[in-house]
């Protein structure tokens, strides 16, 4: 092991228990040493073992593969697990719980409870025409190249980074965000969905839905997959705005 | 009290937990599923590798078939899982993956023509026919006959889940998240709900069923190195544990993965071997192949970890700050192939380590060193998913001891056991539901829950000196140290000592802040002895089983031992009092059994204390099978004379092939 003293980092928390009958937002400060390729989840996991028992915050997989860790660093929401200590150099950072999610406590909000409706709206499932398949037979084909333009479309983790990211949601509370344009987007490649445009026509054709969106660009920007958000909502409001 | 009622209720929200739900309420039954997570963030999203099933789809797995998937099942197990389990398992997987297809999951498919692959750190060309195109692709993973391992890129698990769990959405089962299961509802023998405590508002209900399914995953967060999330902490084991009727199985037999990235412990998958990539020592020599020149990067886990572990020792580990590891080189894969099929291990070597794995030289090559993987043993079951001692109790996923891994799991085996066993499981339970009633006073529930709000009451009461976070991290190096991949008879007694010693000292604790919600102190609290009598569980049917079998290896006692240890260890803990499981055993029957003991084909040769009946079964077996193959009977005709297995709904019919004749 290096002898070698880490710098001295500040890690700057929003603090605040909104069950709480006394508790006021506030900030905490809490320094520490840094390690070699030490990461948000490494610190928050030393600040509440060492320093601060009640500090709230999620982690799940800690390899960017979840969704469950995002939060607002230095000004921009970020997964905590993936984001390195060393990648600023002033050594302080400010952690906020995203907005656009209920508040749980300190850096934990609710996005499963928002995920799930925004699934339910966007009826975020296989439709077909209602016929079982028969799983003893041969599966249906999918030309590769199809099955990989799903595939990269379904790769959103849901961490709620784009929501957080997305000026249209501080002023549409019933926006459906990125992440459900996204995943029409999805279902509209899927060759097991018989949906047609019309049908998605339906659940987002409206200014909460695809009409909503100032092509603000940064949920694209800031979001962890790299999923081509944009792109997407673009094709998704040419075709639907056609339909009227 | 709150007392919520439903027909069946899951805990647990992964992949077998949901496809469980699924099946319970298409059988009509009100279904609740309780996850401590949104349940798409669940550990099966971090399965990278993919799912076995014997599709025989691609040119590789051409001839694949269930009596192949079956064969290396039961080798990888080191016989030591249920042979009748592994059949129905193999059975299914072919089903599971085509329902999943069709509930939107992208797998990657077959494209006809030629494609370059690495084969054993050479480049081939594989060709693939214009009948298969189209059909699910598989590749090539440790211990298998034919490459069978079914995938979308390196995100198989998150496809999988997101494909399951938005069915469970379109079909309306109930899914609550952020809510923990604290204890098991029991009386006389039978297990009617849980006592919840939702982690938002800290409020304990009660969740009254007539069935109850666990599938909480494995417990690798009882080790300090590991490649599981932080959610893996082996408290639905623990609680069934803690009913002092239900038993859990082959606790000691733990599985470390070869190739988790140093120091962070994030998997790179089995698919980077799969896909030809290769391992090497400080000379950068790819050494895998002079301990292993047949199966080489590709014998089973726990073979590719030891020897990885013995190298070291040999004095071939490159040296780092984090002690010694090996290299994964992925290089030779060539850039194209990397960034498309294993993008997200390219991300983790980028993100965590500032490597990109698809440079070519040692400046791609990542740090690896095997860490504990999966878990084995947990809730011993029936073959129907039920509870051998507490009726209405089911199990399924890594939480259950079904036992088709044995004393070790084939790479793609567990995530395709989830589905599986979401299936088979799914429905023997909703069955059970459907033919039982509940019959509890609220009196006994009340009880139940006032018992788990006075514990908690106690653990913020406590004035001792302890830190339980402390006792947490010293339980996790003790694992790692005394309980690893090699273990020994006096390592593994000093373990148990000093697990029992930790677990007295979890009432010695002062939790600073007294708030019942919100407080992530009060929840290790109550977490961790949950978690060192799963730890206890572990270490001491290690130190009870002088053998080694699979991933249970034992430095003092060098072999598979059928005369003694054909055998499942069953860990119970009668008594709230006791500070230690108690240990019996459940043996195997070779008589019954398809395939009797014999060499896996990887690993050392010779190391077997072999049992007089595998010879004897073998030689019934044999007899058979040339009797009925001369009368002219098919292969499962014959299986059925071997050993018959059952499976409800339909998944009993013949799985349909591209190359059946």
């Amino acid at each position: 092991m290096s002898v070698e003293k880490g710098r001295e980092i500040t890690i700057s928390v929003l603090k605040f228990n909104p069950r709480s009958a006394v508790s006021k937002p506030h900030y905490v400060d809490y320094k520490l040493e840094e390690t070699p390729g030490m990461t948000l989840f490494i610190a928050l996991m030393k600040i509440r073992e060492e320093y601060d028992p009640d500090l709230s915050f999620d982690f799940v997989c800690r390899a960017g593969i979840c969704g469950s860790c995002g939060m607002v660093v230095n000004g921009k929401p970020a997964l905590a697990c993936r984001t390195l200590i060393a990648n600023y150099p002033e050594g302080k950072l400010t952690l906020l719980p995203m907005p656009a999610f209920e508040l749980i406590k300190d850096l934990s909000v609710n996005t499963g409870k928002w995920m799930d409706a925004m699934s339910k709206r966007v009826e975020s499932w296989i439709v077909d025409n209602g016929e079982e398949t028969d799983i003893a037979k041969m599966e249906e084909r999918v030309d590769p190249d199809i099955a990989d333009q799903t595939f990269e479309l379904d790769r959103c983790i849901e961490c709620g980074i784009c929501v957080a990211s997305c000026g249209t949601m501080l002023m549409r509370p019933n926006f459906v965000g990125p992440v459900g344009m996204n995943r029409v987007a999805r279902f509209e490649v899927d060759p097991h969905d018989k949906r047609t445009a019309e049908d998605f026509y339906e659940l987002i054709g409206d200014d909460d839905g695809i009409f909503g969106c100032m092509s603000l660009l940064a949920c694209e920007d800031h979001c962890p997959k790299h999923l081509p958000l944009q792109n997407k909502i673009a094709y998704l409001r040419r075709k639907l705005v056609a339909l009227r | 009290m709150k007392i919520n009622y439903c027909d069946a209720l899951v805990i647990g929200g992964g992949l077998a937990g949901l496809r469980a739900g699924v099946a319970a309420q298409k059988k009509g039954l009100s279904t609740i599923v309780l996850s401590l997570v949104p349940v798409k963030r669940s550990h099966s999203a971090a399965a990278q590798g993919g799912m076995q099933a014997s599709l025989g789809n691609s040119k590789m797995s051409d001839g694949d078939n269930e009596d192949l998937h079956f064969a290396d099942t039961v080798k990888g197990s080191d016989w030591g899982c249920d042979q009748d389990v592994a059949r129905m398992f193999v059975h299914t997987a072919p089903k599971a993956i085509r329902e999943l297809a069709s509930w939107g999951v992208p797998w990657t498919r077959v494209r006809e023509g030629s494609r370059e692959a690495v084969i054993n750190a050479k480049k081939t060309t594989i060709t693939e026919d214009a009948d298969r195109h189209g059909l699910i692709m598989s590749r090539d993973f440790g211990g298998t006959k034919k490459w069978r391992t079914c995938y979308t890129a390196d995100a198989t698990g998150h496809t999988m889940l997101f494909g399951v769990a938005n069915e469970a959405l379109k079909h309306d089962v109930d899914i609550r998240d952020r809510k923990e299961a604290l204890s098991l509802i029991h009386e006389d023998g039978r297990c009617y709900g849980s006592i919840v405590r939702d982690l938002i508002t800290g409020e304990l209900e009660a969740y009254v069923a007539k069935g109850t399914c666990i599938a909480t995953g494995g417990y690798g967060r009882v080790f300090k190195q590991t490649t599981n999330a932080v959610i893996c902490e082996g408290i639905g084991a623990a609680i069934a544990l803690e009913t002092g009727v239900a038993t859990l199985g082959n606790m000691e037999a733990v599985q470390f993965h070869p190739t988790p990235i140093v120091p962070s412990g994030i998997l790179l998958t089995e698919g980077c071997r799969g896909d030809g990539g290769i391992l090497r020592d400080v000379d950068g020599h790819r050494f895998m192949p002079d301990y292993e020149p047949e199966k080489k990067e590709l014998a089973s886990r726990d073979v590719v970890s030891r020897r990885m572990i013995e190298h070291i020792r040999n004095g071939k580990g490159v040296p780092s700050p984090y002690g010694d590891h090996i290299w994964l080189d992925i290089s030779i894969l060539g850039r194209e192939h990397i960034e498309k099929n294993l993008r997200d291990v390219q991300e983790i070597c980028q993100i965590f380590n500032g490597i990109d794995p698809a440079d070519e030289g040692k400046k791609g090559w990542a740090p690896v060193l095997p860490m504990q993987h999966y878990s084995m043993g947990g809730i011993r079951t029936k073959p129907t998913g039920e509870s051998q001692n507490l009726s209405g109790l089911f199990a399924c996923g890594e939480a259950a001891c079904w036992d088709m891994h044995g004393f070790n799991r084939l790479g793609g085996n567990s995530v395709s056991e989830t589905v599986v066993a979401g299936m088979i499981i799914g429905n023997y339970f909703a069955d059970y539901c459907l033919a039982n009633d509940v019959t509890i006073p609220t009196a006994t529930v009340q009880k139940a829950l006032d018992k788990q709000d006075a514990y908690l009451d106690e653990i913020l009461a406590y004035n001792g000196t302890e830190d339980i976070f402390r006792i947490k991290n010293r339980m996790q190096n003790l694992m790692d140290q005394k309980v690893g991949i090699f273990r020994d008879g006096t390592g593994l007694a000093e373990a148990v000592d000093e697990l029992e010693e930790l677990l007295k000292k979890t009432k010695q604790i002062n939790v600073k802040s007294k708030e019942r919600v919100g407080n992530p102190e009060l929840e290790e609290a109550y977490r961790v002895p949950r978690m060192l009598k799963v730890a206890l569980c572990v270490a001491k049917g290690g130190r009870e089983r002088t053998e080694s079998r699979g991933a249970h290896y034992r430095e003092d006692y060098l072999k598979r031992d059928d005369a003694n240890w054909l055998n499942r260890t069953l860990t119970s803990w009668p008594s709230e009092d006791d500070t230690q499981p108690t240990v019996t055993y459940e043996d195997l029957d070779i008589m019954t059994m398809e395939m009797p003991p014999a060499f896996r084909g990887y690993g050392a040769k010779g190391m077997i204390i072999e049992n007089e009946l595998s010879a004897k079964r073998q030689e019934e077996v044999d007899t058979l099978k040339e009797k009925m193959e001369a009368e002219g009977k098919d292969r499962h005709e014959i299986q059925d004379a071997l050993m018959p297995f059952s499976l409800p709904m339909n998944y009993k019919e013949k799985n349909e092939r591209a190359g059946d004749k």
